[in-house]
């Protein structure tokens, strides 16, 4: 049912290429994303130039969407740079829905728990995302694993609340009674009979939380403070690229446009999902 | 109503206490000595010992909390690694751009939001309800900076109506000024349009619906008239709700939209400290947005109780 949806099936077949391209990077034409040539430097797209291996082996090669000021080729790093966006997004939702959930479930299942744990989650959600994510960053010096965890952080307070707020509703349902009154143990009512039903809203904000990751881990990249420099990401792209936009426009606007259609792709796919598996949320929003 | 506002002011003193353990927190994890950092390379270990003295680091972590807050609660933000000078009077410096851009971004984003939401929920299913919602998809999706650049190279390269970067103090006067301002804000706003227009059209939809609105037609008012004193008014808490959370939106767009307009405002700021990896400037930034944050939906709360009459606290 949820394939009859047309929000779906764009935003899911949008990203299932995504993802193909980003698996099949190697055999897509392109080259290694970090080599470069000096005579190969600020081609437009299309221009036809060489490209020299790390073993000094001069190849030629057609850049499609023109070179970078170390003459580097765009569409080799564009193309690979759709591996970083999908991994981010992918980890950080993940992330986010699993210290969520956990602390959803705590607070909206164990009461003394409750105010506590909401008033850090108000606290959190009190600083900007981008903020507490540029922190993280600026802390622990940028790789993946950072990354992937400075844009997590500022997401979990939503989910919690999110499924908080679920737990709280679910708890007074008739089949949860009936457990606690067999005397079902609280950690088997909280991972069996109330975690499956919080599922089909989790997996609505977990898309949303997808989108705005790929976004931010861009923005990251983008301001100087995300992954570093060597490693092809849409925004290290379109950082390097800037310099040089009056002159070379290309540089910034074919990562954009990947990062643009990517983050609309999930989004669009977000508001199917939520369209089908959640009517109650579609009607708030 | 006196009672609501003190019991309103109070329930954010836990939060920005939060707010504040957490930075807190935050500088003492970074690896790296700040007192080492602060007294340079050529400082020995006695000089350094000195400065951790004076600034309290030899002391137990609750200590140094209280001592900080203390600090924090008389407007003492801490001493800049990078720029050698007080936090807040660097804040202070760059408060002018930010606060500029940030004003206009609201008010043109409101300005354009509000008229979209409300034809878009009047004629509910058409054309132009179908194509605002697709386009507001669109605002989300669509980086502020991408966005940016793609404006920069329209009306700035291609058209040269507006400067492709810099800032002009309101001093220099205020034609320069907003020449300068106009397309940031403009950039900055998509994002924020597409969140007010949504909410708009979401809640004059549900406030159409109501028996009072068919009332206000039956008795031959003008359609006009029911759609704003009738509809908007009454959907003007959820509007009021998500300008006030959009701010958290806005400081993250200005963050981006300075750094690509070189605006040397504070979120130019931000990132520069980052870049430097000067931790009270990091702090204080951080701090002073969240305290904006904060305050202003306070405000927005308080304002319900102008906003919609049946609100008796």
């Amino acid at each position: 049912m949820v394939w009859r949806n047309w929000s779906v099936r764009i935003g899911g077949a949008t990203l299932a290429l995504l993802l193909l391209v980003a698996l099949a990077a190697p055999w897509l034409g392109t080259v290694d994303p970090t080599l470069f040539d000096a005579a190969s430097r600020d081609l437009k797209p299309g221009a036809d130039g060489e490209i020299m291996a790390l073993d000094g082996e001069v190849t030629k090669h057609t850049f499609l969407m023109g070179s970078d000021s170390f003459g580097r080729d765009i569409y080799s790093r564009v193309l690979y740079g759709t591996r970083v966006s999908l991994v981010v997004g992918l980890a950080s939702a993940l992330l986010a829905v699993f210290f969520g959930v956990l602390c959803g479930l705590a607070a909206g299942y164990i009461r003394w728990l409750d105010g506590p744990l909401m008033r850090v989650m108000d606290g959190i959600m009190a600083i900007p995302a981008i903020l507490i994510a540029i922190a993280v960053v600026a802390l622990w010096r940028a790789s993946l694993p950072t990354v992937i965890v400075a844009i997590a952080i500022p997401e979990i307070p939503r989910v919690t609340r999110l499924v908080r707020s679920l737990v709280l509703s679910i708890r007074e349902e008739p089949y949860v009674e009936a457990a606690v009154a067999l005397g079902t143990p609280t950690r088997k009512i909280m991972f069996g009979h109330i975690l499956p039903n919080t599922i089909a809203p989790l997996l609505v904000q977990a898309t949303y939380i997808c989108a705005f990751s790929i976004l931010l881990e861009a923005i990251l990249s983008f301001l100087g403070v995300g992954l570093p420099p060597d490693i092809p990401t849409w925004g290290n792209i379109m950082a390097e690229g800037r310099v040089q936009f009056v002159a070379y426009p290309h540089n910034v606007f074919f990562p954009g446009l990947f990062l643009a259609v990517t983050v609309l792709a999930v989004n669009i796919l977000g508001d199917g999902l939520r369209d089908t598996l959640d009517p109650k949320m579609a009607k708030r929003v | 109503m006196v009672g609501f506002i003190v019991r309103r002011l109070l329930a954010t003193i836990p939060v920005l206490l939060i707010v504040a353990v957490l930075v807190f927190l935050m500088l003492r994890l970074t690896p790296g000595d700040p007192a080492a950092i602060l007294a340079g390379d050529a400082a020995n270990a006695e000089q350094i010992a000195a400065i951790r003295a004076s600034l309290g680091l030899d002391r137990s972590l609750p200590v140094q909390f209280a001592i900080w807050l203390g600090q924090l609660l008389q407007g003492e933000l801490g001493q800049s690694y990078f720029y050698k000078m007080p936090v807040t009077q660097l804040i202070g410096q760059r408060l002018e751009p930010t606060f500029a851009l940030a004003t206009l971004t609201i008010v043109f984003a409101v300005v354009v939001s509000i008229p979209l939401g409300v034809v878009a929920a009047w004629r509910f299913g058409g054309w132009f309800d179908r194509t605002l919602m697709g386009f507001s998809v669109l605002g989300f999706s669509v980086p502020v900076f991408v966005l940016a650049y793609m404006l920069i190279w329209l009306v700035s390269l291609q058209l040269g109506w507006f400067p492709v970067q810099g800032y002009r103090r309101l001093a220099d006067g205020f034609v320069p000024f907003l020449h300068h301002l106009v397309l940031p804000a403009l950039t900055l706003s998509v994002i924020y349009i597409a969140l007010i227009a949504r909410v708009t059209r979401a809640s004059v939809l549900e406030a159409l619906g109501e028996d009072y609105i068919r009332t206000a037609r039956a008795k031959g008012l003008p359609e006009l008239r029911v759609l704003i004193r009738h509809a908007l008014a009454n959907a003007a808490v959820p509007i009021a709700t998500v300008i006030g959370i959009g701010i958290a939106i806005l400081i993250g767009g200005v963050v981006v939209t300075e750094s690509v307009y070189a605006i040397p405002g504070l979120g130019r700021l931000t990132v520069d400290a980052v870049l430097a990896r000067d931790f009270p400037t990091i702090q204080g930034v951080i701090l002073f947005f969240s305290f904006i944050y904060v305050l202003v939906n306070l405000l927005i709360d308080l304002s319900y109780v102008f906003l919609d009459p049946r609100i008796r606290y």
